[in-house]
């Protein structure tokens, strides 16, 4: 897949290394074809496998070293992608100048449409930065020596990060310190916003590095951003810190919530729908009532002999405490009726939501009675009796 | 031993009296001790803003509007001998859990018991059938009926439920008095058993009309007492259903005389007309009236006799190929049996109101049966409204595992 090639000479920069399917994470078997390429001179050639002596013959290996792509490689890609991108706008009969990622999305979805379950299995088309990860450029010129002073640390974007910082931190310390001698030193307090924001995690930082690190390496980075940010910063270091913060949305805000209707008696009803596995509910939540529930218009008690379904209705009222105050008029269809009580209960707990405070909402979405339940009978596979269940094993 | 009985006897009063102030609730293992220290320490109940759930007032015959709602206590010799097999079951379970039997008294019970104390004896029979959803206390309303009845010294003839005679019979003979209809000696024999232990004292009174003659040597003469008709039934298990067949006869044809009134007390009456589950050798299936006792109960409830009343009830619990949510007259009893009981009073039973749902919570609570923390306060009961929705029979199964 990967094109073996060299780009040869005394390249001053970063050259993608190829050793046929060596990955180049194998630090021994880059030297000695480092020390080869130097030996056999300038020339372009090609790097076999003979050099390298972790290659094996075994086919699944490969599977297991990371593949490495040449920066020509993932130009051609990239050239591709965008020539295929004005194709696929031309497809649609859309502006290829003004053809975004969204709209890439939209065309592959509608030309490829997959009923997988899995989103990451579905078809994508992607520019190739998202798609190939990203890989470290050699970090060593011709005579062997280390382009960056913290090379032999190991980790060398890691420090390099923690010694920026501790750099700016020490700049900030000065300049109070300076302001403090001059006497202009005045206590600002920081005011930042706590809730929308959160520090990376280690994997993301892991992938921002490309290096790998360890839980103390990444608790010590946090550490210092965080004694960072508490001092009084400027602009730049405010910057830097933002870097390193991805922002968190709440959940809640998307939940829109719907008014209050009125009838012609001037009673105040909300309406809300639910589905659970393949039943579909639509229920009318009264404002005052007595607690009485008509489902298809059959009372609750016959059409639900089973008790833990009518303790399912009653759990939105119980928890708001609403136990005899609201009617509620429903029609459900399909499912068994174990799903039709869970319907039930996600369309009264969303119509109720009309009725209560943005705390109260909060609190039941929290509890979980607002969502979903995402879970659905699993597809029979083809070998197996069931869906999970395998036939019965024979030793003979 | 006997100090602590009484001192937590005392508390028990001073929580009754200040207003069932539930702290004071203790719970113990043995309930009999505690019943019956609190019924010796009982007096006239104090207006207290809840709903009381008790009364002293243990004759049916003086009950009134102002005691709906609460529970009247029989006692136990009553117990056996007014009702030897008319209780449901699980009452029977409430009865020995509590070792007092309390029945409450509602408003559809109260309305029939009006209109039995008003009934003209010369005329026909009235028939009156209660229905209503499945655990709304039919069976119940009727024992109570039946407990009005007993203590107004009338005659009762009372089936625990028709329906146990339309299903799972082992044993069906070919009936000697009339070759195309079924005996079940089993059914007949243990009716019989029942019947007289209810109804002792008249079975000597009333004296039988007719020369019956049984086989080649037994036979019962003309003027001898029922009881010896009784006696044959129940020793001789063959005879058994004839036995019963001559009592009812016997019955509805002196009770017209005016010596004693009759009450007809049948449950589940839709299975007289419904399928039954029978089958001949041939596996050809019986209908109703080829079954003898089928055949004798129907001429029972036919109004065409004076001196005493029917009451019927119709439920789909016992029923056979009805419907789960059938639960009125005309879909349970068929066409047939609708125009063979037409005209009929219809007395619907429905759920609990709040003030019964109330009283029924304290007397749980009184007997300490409900012993979930919350039961006692205001959440816990709406829990226990919501999830029964004040059905009698729900309720009490729900609070059986509370």
């Amino acid at each position: 897949m990967a094109a073996p090639c060299v780009s040869c000479g005394a390249a001053a920069s970063y050259r993608l290394f190829l050793a046929g399917r060596v990955s180049f994470a194998r630090e021994q078997g880059l030297w000695k074809a480092a020390a080869a390429g130097l030996q056999t001179g300038t020339s372009c050639q090609i790097l076999r496998l003979k050099h390298s002596p972790a290659v094996t013959t075994k086919k699944n290996v490969a599977a297991l070293r990371r593949e490495s792509y040449t920066v020509d490689f993932i130009k051609k890609q990239i050239e591709e992608f965008n020539i295929g991108k004005r194709h696929l706008a031309n497809m649609m009969g859309e502006d290829p100048e003004t053809f975004t990622q969204e709209d890439i999305d939209r065309a592959i979805t509608y030309l490829f449409p997959s009923g997988l379950f899995e989103k990451r299995a579905r078809p994508i088309m992607k520019h190739p930065e998202e798609i190939f990860p990203k890989q470290r450029a050699i970090q060593w010129g011709e005579d062997g020596r280390p382009f960056h002073f913290l090379f032999y640390t190991g980790k060398q974007s890691y420090y390099s990060l923690m010694h920026e910082a501790y750099g700016k931190v020490l700049h900030v310390e000065e300049r109070q310190d300076q302001l403090r001698a001059k006497g202009l030193f005045s206590e600002k307090p920081k005011t930042k916003d706590p809730i929308g924001s959160r520090w990376l995690i280690k994997e993301e930082l892991e992938e921002m590095l490309v290096e790998k690190l360890s839980d103390q390496d990444y608790a010590q980075f946090i550490r210092l951003l965080e004694r960072l940010s508490a001092l009084p910063c400027d602009a730049a270091e405010e910057e830097f810190v933002g870097r390193f913060r991805r922002t968190v949305t709440v959940q809640s805000k998307k939940h829109l919530i719907e008014p209050l209707q009125y009838d012609e008696q001037g009673m105040a009803f909300s309406t809300g729908q639910g589905k659970r596995k393949t039943a579909n509910a639509e229920a009318v939540v009264y404002g005052h009532g007595s607690g009485k529930i008509e489902i298809n218009g059959v009372d609750y008690l016959l059409y639900f002999p089973v008790t833990q379904d009518r303790e399912q209705l009653m759990f939105p009222f119980h928890f708001l405490d609403r136990l005899g105050k609201h009617d509620v008029t429903c029609t459900v269809s399909g499912g068994g009726r174990s799903s039709q009580a869970g319907a039930i209960r996600l369309a009264v707990a969303r119509a109720l939501c009309s009725f209560i405070t943005e705390d109260e909402v909060e609190w039941m979405r929290q509890a979980g009675l607002l969502t979903t339940d995402p879970r659905v009978r699993e597809r029979k596979k083809p070998g197996q009796e069931g869906a999970r269940r395998k036939f019965t094993w024979k030793k003979r | 031993m006997s100090t602590g009985i009484m001192l937590k006897g005392m508390t028990r009063l001073v929580s009754r009296v200040h207003k069932l102030d539930p702290g004071r609730f203790l719970h113990s293992g043995t309930q009999a001790p505690q019943c019956l220290v609190a019924r010796l320490d009982n007096q006239v109940p104090t207006e207290s803003p809840r709903a009381i759930s008790r009364t002293l007032e243990n004759d049916p015959a003086k009950h009134g509007e102002q005691h709906v709602g609460q529970h009247y206590n029989i006692s136990i010799q009553e117990l056996k001998t007014v009702f030897p097999h008319g209780l449901p079951p699980r009452f029977v379970m409430q009865v020995k859990t509590f070792n007092e039997a309390c029945l409450m008294v509602r408003k559809p019970a109260l309305e029939l018991l009006h209109y039995l104390k008003n009934t003209n004896f010369a005329h026909p029979a009235v028939r009156y059938v209660l229905y209503g959803e499945k655990g709304t206390g039919k069976t119940l309303s009727l024992c109570h009926i039946i407990h009005f009845c007993a203590k107004q010294d009338w005659l009762i003839l009372h089936i625990p439920d028709a329906h146990l005679w339309v299903k799972n019979c082992r044993d069906l003979l070919q009936s000697t008095y009339n070759k195309h209809r079924f005996d079940q000696p089993l059914e007949a024999s243990v009716w019989l058993k029942n019947f007289k232990t209810a109804n002792e004292r008249f079975l000597s009174q009333i004296k039988v009309q007719d020369k019956y003659v049984w086989n080649k040597r037994e036979s019962t003469e003309k003027g001898s007492p029922l009881a010896e008709v009784v006696e044959q039934g129940i020793m001789r298990v063959r005879n058994a259903t004839d036995a019963v067949g001559i009592v009812l006869k016997e019955l509805k044809r002196q009770s017209s005389l005016g010596i004693f009134r009759l009450l007809v007390a049948v449950d589940g009456v839709n299975a007289l007309w419904g399928r039954t589950t029978l089958k001949r050798e041939d596996k050809s299936p019986i209908a109703p009236e080829e079954l003898a006792l089928i055949y004798n109960l129907r001429k029972m409830v036919k109004n065409d006799w004076q001196g005493g009343a029917i009451v019927l009830t119709v439920s789909q619990t016992g029923s056979l190929f009805k419907p789960r949510k059938a639960y009125l007259p005309q879909e349970l009893l068929g066409k047939e049996g609708f125009d063979t009981l037409d005209p009929f009073i219809p007395i619907l039973v429905s759920n609990y109101n709040p003030k019964e749902f109330e009283a029924c919570i304290q007397y749980y609570l009184e007997n300490n049966w409900l012993q979930h923390e919350k039961a006692h306060t205001e959440e816990g009961k709406k829990e226990l409204l919501f999830l029964s929705n004040r059905n009698p029979g729900l309720l009490e199964r729900l609070c059986a595992y509370l």
